[in-house]
């Protein structure tokens, strides 16, 4: 059962990540990456994550994706012209990549454990409180910086997109 | 034909080897795509794949702080994503384009 629900959910993502990287028009590869992004939260749940799962539909697939939806609308995105391939990208970037993916694939099976599977409810301690009380005790400074973090981000996006105003 | 050997466990390598596909997809999707906006989406899908790399381990591991790091894998995209919406936004208002090779004045 957890192995269907895993494939299930990784061809949902990986089907709509390919359509993502196809799709010509900026609107159809922003639904694809918001496909990709609720199967992730699915496959989070499998793997004993609520409150990350629930974190990921909100914060990734809600404002996000709908921050990107909303640009896109907003400047009326249409189809990009076919793309020009330069001879670097065609002839070394897509053979690196392989090669990159051969490696990961290659290091991935070597390392991990082959008995160690995943089932569901095999690790119960990620909650919203387990990751409450991590936050506020070992990664107290991490979380304040990013509470500045949050706030530059604000004043940054304010300042580049404000309009001039004589 | 006889039904396919399902494992009654999911292997940990087999969530690793979605995570190498979809960060692999991010970055051919990062070089192939030629709109500003969809390479930005092709980020954030590498920052999926690694936020799935840290889940799988810290269930590997058994251990909460895979899950912190994701979290602030996402706090720290929601602030890439305002930020650089914001400056595709400007680029917009001066170039009116969304080619990413027309927007080359800092070359040369």
């Amino acid at each position: 059962m957890d192995a269907i629900l895993f494939l299930v959910f990784a061809a949902i993502a990986v089907i709509c990540g390919i359509n993502m990287v196809v799709q010509k028009h900026p609107i159809a590869s922003a639904l694809s990456l918001v496909g990709v992004m609720a199967a992730l939260a699915a496959l989070y749940l499998l793997l004993g994550g609520e409150f990350i799962a629930a974190a990921q539909l909100v914060v990734y697939s809600g404002a996000i994706m709908v921050l990107f939806v909303f640009v896109i609308m907003l400047l009326n995105a249409g189809a990009e012209k076919k793309a020009v391939l330069r001879p670097w990208g065609k002839y070394f970037g897509a053979p690196l990549l392989l090669v990159f993916f051969g490696i990961m694939f290659f290091v991935v099976q070597r390392l991990t454990p082959a008995s160690a599977g995943v089932v569901f409810g095999g690790f119960q301690g990620a909650g919203a409180r387990e990751i409450g009380q991590s936050l506020f005790t070992v990664y107290l400074l991490p979380f304040e910086v990013t509470s500045i973090l949050i706030l530059v981000a604000i004043l940054g996006a304010i300042v580049l997109a404000r309009k001039e105003i004589d | 034909m006889p039904p396919l050997p399902l494992p009654a466990s999911v292997p940990i390598s087999w969530y690793l080897t979605l995570s190498a596909i979809l960060f692999s997809l991010g970055v051919l999707g990062f070089i192939l795509r030629r709109n500003i906006i969809t390479v930005f989406m092709s980020i954030e899908l590498m920052l999926n794949a690694v936020n799935l790399t840290f889940i799988t381990f810290s269930y590997m591991l058994k251990r909460v702080d895979g899950h912190i790091f994701s979290f602030f894998v996402m706090v720290v995209a929601a602030a890439e994503a305002a930020v650089g919406l914001a400056i595709i936004l400007t680029v917009f208002k001066n170039r009116q384009t969304l080619e990413i090779d027309e927007v080359s004045s800092l070359k040369n």
